[in-house]
């Protein structure tokens, strides 16, 4: 579905209306696939290259999704293992009390108003099965005790409303016992996937990522001529030819972005931006072609794939032999890295302890890891004076800063960027308090629903996030949303095309390269995206 | 299930237990059962239960930290770190569990979100539940602690203590205990709430009602037997301390009323362990709060970790090598 299908942004939500409900009790209500709102199948091609059972070719609108015969006792089965294996789930299966404090946190809910789109009765849908295979009462009482049977529409359910959950977690700040729905849809998609029901925005990064090191599938070669590319640009906006070291074994620091970063724009330019400050201090650093990519969806897959997908980081430091690990502007990468990667695939006793070389501070946060985010280490460089910046060269950028969920509430990173932002651009402005830090709304792409197919549902579930953008535009004239996170860059994009046609969407180091003065660079008339910088005229003799 | 069949079923439950030990001890007369049996095997439910629930979860293990941060994570010296809402270690994890059991923290952010014209989206404060919610559990708290007085002689100061402050605003003769109207306002509250919200009536289930009707019963139990049919209350006494010395002996001549109210708090303490109520002791292990942000600066260990298949970097240069070299890229393999 293109954006142009979609009714008019003012008529979008118009049939949203929180207190009307359905006269059917909702485990009476069987699920409808409405277009627009439901994502693709995976296709069988990807499951293969991952080793994923029950590859096929099916479609989410056809009665028969060819599953296998046994598929009751296969998630049943599945479903006691990770009961066994996760107190998260077996404790948020056990303690909800339906108070409905989250009800009206998720933002699909706000901008789409199916009332299974509240976390409770997403995490319900599970739970009502819970109760009637795997609790005393349930057994007992069945139906009377909220349980029932898991039939094929209650697995259907499941796969669309897992599927319709970003895996934000702001539900789990604002629940008395901290039950985090996200953990629930893991567990869920998990479940899915054992008989084979996934979507192919989220197979396909992952079957890439496993081959190629990332989402996109690019190869080696792909990688130098995308990044080459890049250093021209930046040649042509700064007149200096920055590093690139590439695969660089002994190299000091090696450095991962998601490849959101270097495949299409906004993200480019922050990668350029990065390019720029590293070469700019002169880090000796490198990047990898196996380990191209920093974000993992097997997130949105299962445990065992974000282990699978995420080992190449650790290893490919071992093998170039460097010091600590650097990481970019990402979201879910950065859950993956702060959460899941020491657990998973440490301990990291073959790399130092981050430290910065060119300032000395030790990053004591990250010293079991031993990978340090971008924006902690340029905050660092910004507070002890190693970077040159003229943040007029931004002036004609009026920013605001979306902060994304995973760094928000599972990394708990809200003033490096901010103390960076400050610094490089003069014009900052917050949204509504209730739509920030802790309490930042999704862009509704996240956990792979970012897709065309899925258009409607990003767009309504987008109305908080731009509804907040749109109100620092109109008070504060912000024409720029800036964010930490390559799948933000993209989907924030659309979002704001939709919601708020005359706000672009960035990165935080496109703007600190925008600022950067170099050493023996060229008169800058064009910023970081090759626009003209208003009140700065080219120099003559450079026609 | 439909709304209104959940609250009847439940208030159906409710009413039948009610009516199970009036007849139970009128009629039948089998006071012993009602007065002895029962309670002994409530209590022993109740705690195995519990001790069982709180067993299983305790073996279950925690594979990640998954903590939900809410506040500025500890990172450079200069940048503040919010060890409340986002803890780096334990003295910071005792503080946000402190913070969540006591006053319910999370709850009080809540917000109420209205959609209005123009797709304005706008929230408003909304602190009723937070509010209802802490008088509930207090007073409830208040009156468990207040019934010590029944089962413990000498009396420990400050079940004193407590009556003392608690009958302090008399209102009534005989004294209401201040808690007993807060008590059974905030769980009609609760109840209301349940029924008047439309979002919240469609995903309450019976057992949601059940519980509250159940609380509300022996609350209403509780009061009548204060202000209409008095019970003679130095009988409960002397019951409660047989009990609670395993000398059960039942004494004469105390009103039906309080056989009606004891069998629904047996009723309660049998539920407990199987339903939500759990909540309570559950609380305590929530990873989303009760783990310290520090997940890069400790290792976590996940005792089932194991190996998975990957595509190692010989495996990718083995593909790729050939075209490696044709960029300029070193390989490992000539
Ligand atoms: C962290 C601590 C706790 C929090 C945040 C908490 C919160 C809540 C909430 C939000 C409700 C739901 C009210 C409703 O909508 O129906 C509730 C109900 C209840 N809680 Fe707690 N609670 C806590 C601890 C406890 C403890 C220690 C007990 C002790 C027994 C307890 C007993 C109950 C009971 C009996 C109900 C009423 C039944 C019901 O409404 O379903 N709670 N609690
Ligand atoms: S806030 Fe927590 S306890 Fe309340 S309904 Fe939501 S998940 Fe359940
Ligand atoms: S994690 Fe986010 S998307 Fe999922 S239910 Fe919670 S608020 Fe909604």
């Amino acid at each position: 579905m293109e954006l142009h299908e979609l009714p008019k942004p003012e008529d979008l939500v118009k049939d949203v209306k929180y207190r009307k409900l359905p006269e059917k009790p909702w485990m009476q209500e069987p699920v409808d696939f409405k277009p627009g709102t439901y994502n693709y199948p995976a296709l069988a091609k990807n499951l293969k290259k991952v080793h994923m059972p029950n590859p096929r070719e099916w479609h989410v609108d056809q009665q028969d999704w060819h599953l296998p015969d046994d598929w009751q006792e296969i998630i049943l089965k599945g479903f006691k293992d990770r009961l066994e294996k996760y107190r998260s789930f077996r404790l948020f299966m056990d303690i909800c009390v339906r108070c409905g404090a989250c009800a009206d946190k998720c933002h699909f809910f706000l901008g789409g108003g199916d009332p299974k789109n509240m976390p409770v009765l997403r995490a319900e849908l599970i739970r009502s099965v819970y109760r009637n295979d795997f609790t005393t009462v349930g057994r007992l009482l069945g139906n009377l005790a909220g349980g029932r049977k898991l039939t094929l529409p209650v697995l259907k359910e499941w796969f669309y409303y897992f599927f319709q959950c970003s895996e934000c977690r702001r539900c789990s700040v604002f629940c008395p016992y901290g039950i985090d729905t996200a953990e629930v849809t893991m567990i869920g998609r998990e479940l899915l996937n054992l008989v084979g029901l996934n979507i192919n925005w989220v197979m396909e990064p992952v079957a890439n990522c496993f081959m190629t090191g990332n989402h996109l599938g690019i190869p080696p070669h792909g990688l130098v001529e995308n990044w080459e590319f890049m250093q021209d640009d930046i040649e042509e906006i700064t007149g200096i030819k920055v590093n690139l070291p590439i695969n660089k074994k002994g190299a000091e620091i090696l450095f991962v972005v998601p490849s959101g970063d270097y495949f299409a724009d906004p993200g480019s330019y922050t990668f350029m931006g990065y390019l720029a400050v590293l070469h700019e201090i002169g880090l000796d650093y490198t990047w990898s072609t196996y380990a191209s990519e920093g974000g993992n969806f097997g997130l949105f897959t299962s445990h065992e794939m974000i282990k699978r997908l995420n080992a190449k980081i650790y290893a490919e430091a071992k093998r170039l032999k460097v010091k600590w690990i650097l990481g970019g502007e990402c979201g879910h990468m950065w859950r993956v890295i702060h959460q899941y990667m020491d657990t998973m695939n440490g301990p990291a006793d073959f790399l130092e302890e981050p430290v910065s070389p060119i300032t000395g501070t030790k990053f004591e946060n990250a010293k079991g890891t031993k990978m340090v985010h971008i924006a902690e280490f340029t905050s660092d460089l910004i507070r002890h004076g190693k970077l040159n910046l003229d943040p007029s060269r931004n002036d004609h950028i009026r920013v605001t800063y979306h902060d994304s969920c995973n760094p928000a509430r599972a990394v708990g990173l809200f003033e490096e960027p901010r103390d960076i932002i400050r610094t490089v651009c003069k014009n900052f402005y917050e949204m509504p308090e209730d739509s920030i830090r802790e309490k930042t709304y999704c862009c509704a792409g996240g956990a792979g629903l970012g897709n065309d197919e899925n258009m409607e549902m990003r767009m309504r579930g987008g109305l908080p996030r731009a509804n907040a953008v749109r109100y620092v535009r109109d008070q504060r004239g912000v024409n720029r949303l800036l964010c930490m996170c390559a799948i933000d860059r993209a989907t924030l994009s659309t979002m704001m095309e939709y919601w708020a046609p005359d706000v672009s969407v960035g990165g935080i180091h496109e703007l600190v390269a925008n600022a950067l003065i170099m050493k023996g660079e060229k008169k800058r008339t064009v910023d970081f995206r090759g626009e003209p910088i208003p009140g700065v005229e080219p120099d003559e003799e450079e026609e | 299930m439909n709304a209104w069949y959940s609250v009847f079923a439940a208030l159906f439950i409710v009413l039948f237990l009610t009516l199970v030990s009036l007849i139970g001890v009128g009629p039948v007369g089998a006071k012993g059962i009602f007065g002895i049996y029962i309670p002994y095997l409530a209590a022993v439910v109740f705690f195995v239960g519990i001790v069982v629930r709180i067993i299983q979860w305790a073996k279950v293990p925690v594979p990640f930290n998954i903590c939900t941060t809410g506040g500025q994570g500890k990172s450079l010296p200069w940048i503040k770190n919010d060890n409340l809402d986002c803890p780096h270690n334990t003295w910071g994890v005792i503080g946000r569990m402190f913070l969540e059991v006591f006053l319910f923290r999370s709850l009080f952010r809540n917000t109420k979100a209205q959609l209005g014209q123009g797709a304005k989206l706008t929230f408003a404060s909304a602190k009723w539940l937070w509010l209802f919610g802490i008088l509930f559990h207090y007073s409830f708290l208040t009156i468990v602690l207040r019934h010590l007085r029944f089962f413990t002689e000498p009396m420990p100061s400050f079940v004193q203590w407590i009556s003392y402050f608690d009958g302090f605003f008399e209102l009534l003769l005989p004294t209401v205990f201040l808690t007993d109207i807060v008590f059974l306002l905030a769980a009609g509250y609760l109840f209301l709430r349940r029924v008047v919200i439309p979002q919240i009536r469609y995903l309450s289930l019976p057992s949601d009602y059940f519980a509250l009707f159940l609380i509300l019963a022996i609350g209403i139990s509780g009061v009548l037997m204060r202000q209409v049919w008095k019970v003679d209350l130095l009988q409960v006494k002397e019951l409660a301390l047989g009990l609670a010395s395993f000398r059960p002996a039942i004494p004469q001549g105390i009103g039906d009323i309080f056989y009606i109210h004891l069998f629904l708090v047996c009723c309660l303490a049998v539920y407990f362990p199987f339903s939500k109520l759990m909540h309570a002791p559950g609380v305590f292990f929530s990873p989303t709060r009760n783990l310290a942000n520090n997940n890069r600066m400790v290792r976590h260990i996940n005792p089932w970790n194991y190996p998975v298949k990957v595509h190692t970097y010989e495996e990718y240069e083995d593909e790729y090598r050939e075209k490696m070299k044709a960029v300029g890229l070193p390989v490992d393999k000539e």
